[in-house]
């Protein structure tokens, strides 16, 4: 007789308002088996790691663990049958230590000093150095990803979920994580890999269920798969391909002068990237870019024009746009229609004295929806309505109708499904061979690779010399990501 | 039991049907007020939303009271949009009434009818600077309008009360805290004869169209708007926060201002310690059961002036206290503030269902 699985579900059902979250979904993880759940957002991943770890409840369906029947309370109970989460977002607190955030997190009650020697131990185990006596804020974030992956072994989890864990991470970050990953399956720890990231999920898993609009679409050993092959069962289709063509550049559009002394140039027909973890000074440069923040006026250049001291529409009128990395509350109204959301960026229907003409606003919306394929009832639709791949791709669509000379864009696919992403990216290389200089800051190391010219790296709120794609490596950008470069080489820009 | 679940979008049709169902609400326990008084309740009805418009007089009185209401909502309506918490649009209308006082005290019986419409710009001006002195202080001090605009009103009645008890009593007036009565040349034109109603109403009306058009039809109005809604995107666009902290304030006050000019100029005729009967603030609610739309603020406007109206009544025909006004504009602020749970929310009867239970 076999042992029964770690983990089995068998039809599993949550609906929400409106929405089916969960279809009749079935899923069974072997023990010690790193299994991954692979989904665009809002496919349902998160839902169904909810419903494993307690914090949600399923409407139907049946959970067993370990052969036994189970309807899990709170994660509370989950962790005492065993099941452990690592979150995305980090839940520290910045002003104590290591060893007093676990304390605190613990179900038990145990002396700090014997936490404080478990950290150790398990730190040791698994080859995660950290020193439980240190305060959380001199962190960093791969750190802190420690501590809280540290946090859940102390349970002696039989399963361990990570959702998205690599996305604060560098290169060299994630490879250690897959170590530890790899080294807790062999001792007999299932592993629950939720993520987007096909590479990662082929490098690391040895199953992967795939999820598409609250169903399983496919389970497949992922190895064995392309990236391509694991896309079409995620998205339905396969993403069109790039077309790729060598820049050419023409005069600078776009100069920099950060305030550690470096410089940022963009030129026309360019496409710049900037790399970097989040929160290492994208913030700062974005708003001083977009002119949300003022600088001195000789800071910036647009085509020449010294801007530094521009507010935003001004910079818009020399050419300058920019689009947010947050799509709602920033770069659009959430309740407010996108006809009218046109109207942050845009002139078109306005006339003399500020008076609005509604149907010609709407008509210019009507025109970006079509040209970037957005899926919405209407243009009167409000904007918090939209997925977030297609209010994406209408803010996207509302810059570049506007033909910048410059474009400046945040995190342009962050939570974006494939489909919509392949689409932003596309319009983007479009966009500079038609002589825009563009300007990208991404997390996504895969993104900036494929259409960045040149690239940057921002770490520490320092800007790292730029260096061509073709002469960049994933390894060089990687160690620049952990804001170790040479200054000297400043000259070379 | 009852469940709430958060809809995804906000229901267009609750927004329209949430005032009606919370003046159903204000009805049907005002009855029971009534009741429990040991009044007749339809009496009680009669008069709150029958005798005020009984007839063509009746009508006219609904207007007189309803013009200060709709004037002042309407600037609020511009106000909050905007994410401008002014609720001292009292004192900005005690200050209109004030200034428009000043200046229609120094006509006398020649002075042409051309002196109402200094009047009338002088009550602008004068909510204008009250509300001024708020905006000054949040901009430059960042001092909260809320506490501010409020404490404004209690100084802008101390110095009504300073000048009908000093320096502006009428020498003729027996003594009585009041001025001179205007002369005719400063008094507002009545529309018809036989009723009090009076030029105020069509420049209400006028006022209603005007911020109208500002909100939907305009790039201020929009500029507005958004930062109200999304302060970040209002920075993305580039609209200053500040301009529209000033233009907020300067509308609404120059509309309380101009409430308390038509006030003091019409129906009143003179500076008395009994300007200010608590328009402003029941503005407040005149605005929110409008939906601080100029549409709803209209009717929502004569429907407070038939409080105030119905209040009347029932003091002089029921011997019911004049709080009794009071109260049903707290019963309908409250109605509606828990009736608009429903725009949000969808409200479910489900049996009790056993922890993690089956289907729904």
């Amino acid at each position: 007789m076999t042992a029964p699985p770690r983990l089995e579900l068998q039809h599993i059902s949550k609906r929400y308002p409106g929405v089916l979250a969960n279809d009749n979904v079935n899923l069974q993880v072997a023990a010690g088996e790193l299994h991954a759940v692979l989904g665009e957002n809002g496919a349902g991943k998160s839902t169904l790691m909810k419903m494993i770890y307690g914090s949600v409840k399923p409407d139907q369906g049946v959970m067993q663990v370990n052969g036994t029947e189970v309807r899990i309370r709170d994660p509370r109970h989950a962790r005492a049958l065993g099941i452990s989460m690592v979150f995305q977002h980090f839940s520290l607190f910045d002003s104590i230590s290591v060893a007093e955030n676990v304390w605190l997190g613990l179900d038990r009650h145990i002396g700090l000093a014997e936490v404080s020697q478990r950290i150790s131990d398990k730190a040791q185990a698994y080859g995660l150095p950290i020193d439980p006596q240190q305060p959380v804020h001199s962190l960093s974030t791969g750190e802190m990803q420690r501590v809280e992956i540290i946090r859940a072994l102390l349970t002696e989890p039989q399963l361990l979920i990570l959702d998205e864990p690599t996305s604060v991470l560098t290169p060299q970050a994630v490879d250690k994580l897959f170590v530890v990953l790899r080294q807790l399956a062999s001792e007999g720890c299932s592993i629950l890999y939720i993520s987007h990231k096909l590479h990662e999920i082929r490098a690391l898993c040895q199953v992967c269920t795939v999820m598409r609009g609250g169903r399983v679409t496919g389970v497949c050993d992922p190895r064995t798969e392309s990236n391509a092959s694991l896309s079409r069962l995620m998205l339905g289709a396969e993403p069109p391909a790039l077309p790729q063509r060598p820049a050419t550049t023409g005069a600078v559009a776009l100069q920099w002068r950060h305030h550690d002394g470096s410089t940022l140039q963009v030129r026309a027909g360019e496409m710049v990237g900037i790399a970097g973890v989040s929160g290492n000074g994208q913030k700062a440069l974005l708003e001083a870019l977009s002119g949300e923040a003022p600088s001195p006026p000789n800071d910036l250049l647009v085509l020449n024009t010294p801007a530094g001291a521009l507010g935003p529409a001004r910079r818009r009128a020399l050419g300058l746009h920019y689009v947010p990395e947050e799509r709602l509350g920033h770069g659009a109204v959430p309740s407010m229609s996108l006809a009218l959301n046109m109207l942050l960026t845009r002139q078109q229907g306005v006339g003399r004295g500020g008076l609005l003409r509604p149907r010609e606003v709407a008509q210019r919306a009507q025109h970006v929806v079509q040209t970037m394929d957005v899926k919405t009832p209407s243009v009167h639709t409000p904007a918090r309505a939209l997925s977030g791949g297609n209010l994406q791709k209408f803010l996207v669509g509302r810059e570049i109708d506007a033909q910048p000379k410059v474009l400046v864009i945040a995190q342009p696919t962050w939570g974006v499904d494939v489909g919509a992403a392949s689409r932003i990216r596309a319009e983007l290389l479009r966009l500079r061979e038609q002589g825009t200089a563009v300007l990208v800051i991404s997390e996504e190391l895969d993104e900036l690779f494929e259409l960045a010219d040149r690239m940057h790296v921002i770490a520490g709120g320092r800007l790292s010399p730029s260096v061509a794609r073709q002469d960049a490596t994933v390894e060089q950008i990687g160690q620049w990501m952990a804001g170790l470069w040479q200054e000297q080489s400043h000259a070379a820009v | 039991m009852l469940r709430f679940e958060a809809r995804g979008q906000p229901s267009a049709a609750w927004a329209v049907g949430s005032p009606l169902l919370a003046l159903l609400m204000t009805t049907l326990i005002g009855m029971a007020l009534f009741a429990a008084l040991g009044k007749d309740p339809w009496r009680g009805i009669e008069l709150f939303f029958i005798e005020p418009i009984r007839d063509g007089y009746a009508w006219g009185e609904l207007m007189v009271k309803a013009t200060p209401l709709l004037l002042i909502a309407l600037g609020l309506a511009v106000c909050f949009r905007s994410n401008v918490w002014n609720i001292g649009a009292e004192g900005q209308f005690v200050l209109g009434a004030i200034a428009a006082g000043g200046v229609a005290l120094l006509g006398s019986a020649e002075t042409g009818a051309w002196l109402n419409a200094v009047v009338l710009l002088a009550g602008v001006l004068g909510g204008m600077v009250w509300a001024a002195l708020v905006a000054w202080l949040r901009d430059r001090f960042n001092a909260n309008e809320i506490l501010v605009s409020l404490m404004l009103v209690y100084v802008a009645i101390q110095l009504l009360y300073y000048l009908v008890f000093g320096p502006w009593k009428d020498p003729l007036g027996f003594n009585f805290p009041q001025t001179r009565n205007f002369e005719d040349g400063a008094l507002v034109p009545r529309l018809f004869d036989g009723s009090r109603v009076h030029l105020g109403l069509p420049l209400a009306l006028l006022a209603a169209a005007g911020a109208w058009l500002l909100l939907f039809r305009t790039k201020l109005g929009f500029a507005q708007q958004v930062g109200g809604l999304a302060p970040r995107a209002a920075r993305y666009a580039g609209f200053s926060s500040r301009s529209a902290l000033w233009l907020a304030l300067l509308v609404s006050g120059g509309c309380a201002g101009l409430a308390g000019a038509l006030e003091v100029a019409g129906p009143v005729g003179q500076l008395t310690p009994y300007v200010p009967v608590g328009y402003g603030f029941a503005a407040i609610i005149v605005a929110f059961v409008g939906r601080l739309h100029p549409v709803g603020i209209v009717l929502s406007a004569i429907l407070m002036s038939m409080f105030y109206i119905g209040g009347e009544l029932a003091q002089s025909r029921l011997g019911l206290p004049k709080s009794i006004t009071g109260v049903f504009q707290g019963l309908l602020l409250f109605t509606l503030l828990a009736c608009d749970t429903l725009v949000a929310y969808r409200v479910r009867w489900v049996r009790r269902q056993p922890e993690a239970g089956g289907g729904t």
